[in-house]
């Protein structure tokens, strides 16, 4: 909590001092060492517009109630909004963070300089109540349009106990239904041209192909797409305000349903969120095991994804071989961790346990039969002509655009951007490995599926480099804030008994500050913002997952195609509703 | 035979079809499983067999229900007629030298006439529905069955040319040498294409289309309405896999066998191989399947015609 000096050491941070002056900014220190500059709502747009060239990329936006914040960061008021900015080809983020007060809840709207912005704005207006001054459409967007209050204020109730009973009378009932009428005026479509009448198809959010409850409204004229507008928020489960409620440690089951195909996946960004913040290393074989078990479940994920993609253009048979391979997957994962789907196995500080007698034959036997099953796969699915025909060239966007709309991951690898955070900044231990990242260049349906196909093989020479350099040594840090705390001495004497006793019951007291931690998940970038008010629980938890601004995007490549196309497309973007939700 | 006995042996053909029609519902599912690394039905009885009366008892429980936006007289017509067109065809079909109902000179016509007539059911159970899913799959299966109607009935038109009849019978006779599988693999090809486009299996399923219109033409059916879609589809199946037998593979005809054996071999292989496409086929986009109807299905048939008609006029000349 300082103000920002001339010399921050940081280039970018110069660089803006010096082109908007240094009382225009107030520099908060965080334990993640992600530059973080508080500025005023009046300058934040030129701010962005200025960063934006060397920043293509908005990674996430989001709002903050502070109000009940005793750790309050110099610069704060009621309500925050924070914009974090990635720079891909120079490897570094940057945070912005405009204060609001509650009378005045308004901020302008960024939707001008990343289209991506959109959604984002209207989860913190959804969230929060903060106005976006200039929104093109500032309406719910996770919460139904019926819904009363703003969630994530911490005045909102967070548990059905907390509320008055539920009741449904007639008068409700009614509201909720004409609510439910579908008017295309207010999703932004006309009913008809001088020439033609369109009709309005309701694709979800209960159907075969939508992966869930995902919701489009599709204009067509025949069968062509005129327009799609996807609604979202079916899935919703309020994640984020639940991180608010559990401790640092039971929230970890949680973040598991979060992207729900990729298992641990989950867990590793948020632990590595909290470990930053309490400043904790994790010790060598913890890392390796982590790095493991995460490969093991991009494979997973990407065989789910692979299977249902041969699914969705009408090929029968794929999906029940892919399955099939994922049950062996999750046999290995079940001994290992005793859960299957979500083993909520990680813990701050590193693993549950020690990897089990005999992992290394259950994992050698699976990495080595699996290329073989790959290159059948191949054959089968991804070079028969009729999939090619389905996918090939539809539903491409260009780097620059996946750049703007906030892609990330094999979406956008599939682009030809040589971009992939377990290479370009490794963490928990990635820089000691040796891979590959493979890159499409069309960035149409077909090259989306075919970078993941090739992550498989490449996760596999991970997982290989783990099963041969499995390092010894202890599985958990020895650290007092990890949970289970270590217990070695607590029968000993009083102080580390009580000290233990606390950490178990309360969870531990992890240090105010606030950290974020990206990391390359199954879909693309997974981050979790944490902060911490020096409480046993989160005082925000904000998840910026990869599907979101996916869904995001469908509207601009899916216009002027068939439904069928429109399939395609979905069955190719990968994504888990559960981690569009939230 | 005599007229009583031609009534009953109609009867049993009904029943062996329709029998033939439902117990392949489970056979499907376990030759799928078989190839798809999983077992299928397999609980109730020898191999599970008895699961298709199960499925039967089901679907006779269910709620007979017409949703009241539909249009009732048609919404309940749409589904028989695919069964009744469907069994009136396999009157031609000659299962042996003496084993057939009619034996009529046009028999190849009322057959190609018969599918024909199946085409209405799908179209009209789209409409009748009112319902926009089952609107678009209606639409789509009358683009597709008019496109492959076309050449449907053009690429049997080699196998008239070499054996000079229409009557099945006479087909089946012609045969004797040399099955016109060989002679005729343009048309074998283009009419198996036709017809798995008639019967709307898997790589040409477009009018239901699971992944893109929920289910299509008959979203809004259930109960005995909607089995009847699936004995249809069935029964189309088993039709199919009997004309192209008794056209192209000598029917009956085949050494030391019974002549009715050898029929039910040749027709359980082609029913073997259609679901075997189905395992292994994605489904082309709607416009895709219309191009290569008429861009490549069409000329190909024609040019079958042409080749045939060159040849059997040069035989005929020495």
């Amino acid at each position: 909590m300082q103000q920002a000096h001339a010399s921050s050491g940081n280039t970018t941070v110069d660089d803006l001092l010096a082109r908007f002056g240094a009382p225009a900014f107030i520099a908060q220190p965080t334990p993640d060492h992600t530059a973080t500059l508080w500025v005023s709502r009046d300058q934040v747009l030129d701010v962005l517009a200025h960063l934006k060239p060397r920043f293509p990329m908005l990674l996430d936006l989001f709002g903050i109630d502070e109000r009940l914040r005793e750790h309050k960061p110099a610069g704060a008021a009621d309500f925050t909004v924070v914009y974090h900015l990635l720079n891909i080809a120079g490897r570094e983020e940057i945070r912005l963070k405009v204060a609001v007060t509650d009378a005045d809840c308004s901020v302008p709207s960024a939707v001008g300089i990343w289209p991506n912005a959109n959604w984002y704005e209207r989860e913190t207006w959804d969230m929060y109540g903060i106005e976006f001054s200039g929104h093109p459409n500032l309406r719910r967007i996770l919460l139904p349009p019926t819904w009363v209050g703003h969630a994530l204020r911490k005045d909102h109730p967070a548990r059905a106990t907390e509320m008055e009973p539920f009741s449904l009378d007639q008068e409700k009932q009614d509201a909720e239904q004409e609510a439910l009428l579908f008017k295309p005026e207010e999703w932004g479509m006309a009913r008809a041209t001088q020439d033609t009448e369109f009709m309005f198809l309701n694709l979800g959010p209960n159907h075969p192909s939508v992966h869930g409850v995902f919701r489009i409204a599709l204009q067509l004229d025949g069968e062509v797409v005129v327009d799609a507008v996807p609604d979202i928020g079916y899935h919703h489960r309020g994640a984020e305000k639940m991180g608010e409620r559990q401790t640092w440690h039971s929230f970890i089951p949680y973040t598991d349903r979060i992207d729900y195909l990729g298992g641990v996946m989950n867990n590793l960004a948020y632990v590595m969120a909290v470990e930053t913040l309490a400043g904790i290393k994790v010790p060598d074989r913890a890392k390796v095991i982590r790095i493991m078990l995460a490969e093991l479940f991009r494979i997973s994920s990407h065989l789910v994804f692979y299977g249902t993609f041969a699914q969705d253009v009408g090929q029968m048979s794929p999906v029940f071989y892919m399955f099939a391979d994922r049950e062996r997957l999750f046999g290995i994962i079940e001994a290992i961790t005793g859960g299957r789907m979500h083993p909520a196995w990680f813990r701050v500080g590193g693993v549950a346990q020690d990897l089990p007698r005999g992992w290394d034959r259950l994992v050698r036997e699976f990495i080595d039969s699996m290329p073989a099953r790959l290159d059948h796969y191949q054959v089968m699915a991804m070079d028969n002509s009729i999939l090619k025909q389905r996918t090939v060239d539809i539903g491409s966007y260009t780097t620059q655009e996946a750049l703007e709309w906030g892609i990330t991951g094999p979406s956008l690898r599939a682009t030809g951007m040589d971009f992939d955070l377990r290479r370009d900044r490794p963490y928990g231990g990635y820089d000691q490995f040796e891979f590959e990242v493979p890159l499409g260049h069309k960035g149409d349906s077909y090259d989306r599926a075919v970078v993941r196909v090739e992550e498989m093989r490449q996760s596999l020479r991970i997982i290989r480099q783990c099963l041969d350099n499995m390092p010894e040594g202890p599985y958990k840090s020895d650290h007092r804030l990890t949970t289970p705390p270590p217990k070695e001495r607590t029968l000993q004497d009083i102080e580390t008994l009580i000290h233990h006793f606390l950490n178990v019951s309360w969870g531990p007291v992890i240090p105010a500050g606030e950290a974020s931690f990206p990391i390359e998940a199954t879909k693309g970038i997974n981050s979790y913002h944490l902060v911490s008010d020096g409480g046993t629980g989160s005082y925000r938890t904000r998840i910026r997952t990869p599907s979101f601004p996916a869904l995001q995007q469908i509207p601009l490549i899916s216009r002027g195609l068939m439904i069928p196309d429109l399939i395609a497309i979905i069955a190719s973007i990968d994504f888990v509703m559960a981690d569009v939700d939230r | 035979m005599s007229e009583l006995d031609t009534i009953g042996f109609g009867l049993f053909i009904i029943v062996a079809a329709v029998g033939g029609a439902a117990v392949l519902t489970w056979f499907e599912r376990r030759l799928l499983g078989v190839w798809q690394d999983r077992y299928g039905p397999n609980r109730l009885g020898p191999f599970g067999a008895f699961q298709v009366l199960a499925d039967m008892l089901k679907l006779l429980n269910k709620h007979d229900w017409v949703p009241p936006f539909a249009d009732r007289a048609v919404f309940v017509f749409a589904p028989t007629a695919i069964v009744v067109a469907m069994l009136l065809s396999f009157a031609v079909v000659p299962f042996g030298p003496d084993l057939y109902i009619l034996d009529i000179n046009i028999g190849l016509l009322f057959f190609l006439g018969m599918t024909s007539l199946a085409v209405y059911s799908v179209l009209l159970g789209g409409l009748a529905s009112n319902n926009k899913y089952a609107l678009l799959g209606g639409l789509r299966s009358a683009a597709q069955m008019v496109s492959y109607e076309v050449f449907m009935g053009l690429s049997l038109m080699g196998v008239v040319m070499l054996s000079g009849s229409f009557s099945l019978r006479d087909i089946v006779e012609a045969q004797r040498d040399l099955w016109f599988c060989v002679p005729q693999f343009i048309g074998l090809f283009t009419f198996m294409i036709a017809g798995i486009a008639e019967s709307h299996r898997l790589p040409f399923d477009l009018p239901e289309a699971e992944h893109e219109l929920t289910a299509g033409f008959h979203t809004e059916y259930g109960g005995m309405k909607f089995a009847m879609f699936m004995l249809g589809e069935y029964l189309g199946l088993l039709l199919i896999c009997c004309m192209i037998t008794t056209l192209f593979f000598g029917g009956w005809l085949g050494p030391w066998l019974p002549p009715i054996l050898w029929f039910s071999l040749k027709v359980f292989a082609l029913i073997c191989f259609f679901v075997l496409l189905r395992a292994a086929i994605p489904r082309p986009r709607y416009d895709q399947l219309m191009a290569l109807g008429w861009k490549v299905m069409l000329p190909l048939t024609l040019l079958n015609l042409v080749l045939t008609g060159a040849i059997a006029l040069l035989l005929e000349g020495v």
